[in-house]
């Protein structure tokens, strides 16, 4: 493997890490959101 | 597949293509069809249940889309219109677009059972399957007949969001589903008409490469009767109002009249079917028009 493929790896790597990253906090407010919208209604 | 392109596909899939493997445009329909089920049901919805209900059927027309390009990477690399997509350019390994397609479908269906309801929940896990195993798999290959059926699973949103909203399965919701169901069969052979060349080389049985041009324009015109009956009935029984009901009877006016240019067109060589290019670009439109009137009646009318 040449060094500029394996600088193509690990860029997408870190684009893919900082992707998850994000969408797993997105995940995390969408939980928190749900849950107070549910305990809302039940209210 | 290229050398290069094999070579590529080592690399881990980048984030643009997993977003492509979505078909972000046909997701776009489903979405503002899903939202629009969503936002004609007479209950109120909270926003956050209601913005996950929604995300929930694009992640799911998402996943089905991802699951299609997974199975039908030969076919589309026959294409002209797929060649480019992810897996035919070799941009991705086809074990990926299935981790992902399986991945993205099962945190749909289970997200949607936490935010709104089992029914809701069981119908979006329908819809995948029926695109994935009844269409892609089953269908398409098959029988000239694939999109007339594997046209249900692209009707399924709008009832996915009354039943996120209500819980339960009424009449208009059934009518909304039965508006798309017909609508696919002409908006689909109008497409295949200009593009004959490029499905019958790759093999898939649709209609104007298995019955010809003259049988396919006849099929589109006598589709859209039931289409427009579908479409003018939520007026019809006064499940809607006036707004929707001028709506309804103008755009179907149009519909009809572009789909009879088609059936009057005698043209064989895509450059010539401006009628079918025509009906095609429409039909878009009309879909998004028809469902855009039936919120705006249901916000304005109540």
């Amino acid at each position: 493997m040449t060094h500029d493929e394996e600088e193509v790896i690990r860029k997408r790597q870190r684009e893919r890490s900082r992707l998850l990253a994000i969408l797993l906090g997105a995940f995390a407010l969408l939980m928190f959101g749900i849950t107070i919208a549910k305990m809302t209604i039940n209210q | 597949m290229t050398p290069a392109a094999t070579a590529a596909s080592d690399l881990p899939a980048s984030s643009r293509d997993l977003f492509a493997l979505t078909k972000p445009r046909v997701m776009s329909l489903v979405v503002f069809t899903g939202l629009c089920g969503l936002l004609v049901a007479p209950v109120p919805v909270h926003p956050v249940l209601g913005f996950a209900a929604v995300l929930c059927i694009a992640l799911g027309a998402g996943a089905a889309g991802a699951l299609n390009q997974w199975y039908e990477a030969d076919l589309d690399a026959k294409m002209k219109r797929t060649a480019s997509r992810p897996l035919p350019a070799g941009r991705m390994t086809r074990q990926t677009a299935l981790h992902f397609g399986v991945g993205l479908s099962v945190f749909s269906v289970i997200l949607m059972d936490l935010a709104a309801n089992h029914l809701a929940a069981a119908i979006l896990a329908v819809s995948i399957l029926f695109y994935v195993l009844i269409y892609t798999v089953w269908l398409k290959r098959r029988t000239a007949q694939n999109i007339v059926i594997g046209g249900a699973a692209g009707a399924f949103p709008p009832l996915i969001g009354w039943v996120a909203a209500t819980g339960n399965i009424s009449t208009l919701p059934v009518l909304l589903f039965a508006i798309i169901f017909l609508w696919t069969p002409p908006h689909f052979w109008a497409l295949s008409l200009f593009v004959k060349t490029d499905y019958a080389n790759a093999g898939v049985p649709m209609l104007p490469v298995v019955a010809g041009v003259t049988n396919t324009r006849r099929q589109i015109a006598l589709y859209t009767l039931p289409m427009i009956a579908a479409a003018i009935a939520p007026w019809a029984m006064g499940l809607t109002g006036w707004i929707y009901g001028i709506a309804s009877v103008a755009l179907n006016a149009v519909f009809l009249f572009l789909a009879l240019a088609v059936l009057a067109n005698k043209a064989t060589e895509p450059k010539e079917m401006k009628p079918e290019k025509r009906l095609f670009a429409f039909s878009i439109l009309y879909l998004f028009a028809i469902f855009a009137a039936l919120v705006i009646d249901a916000k304005v009318l109540g």
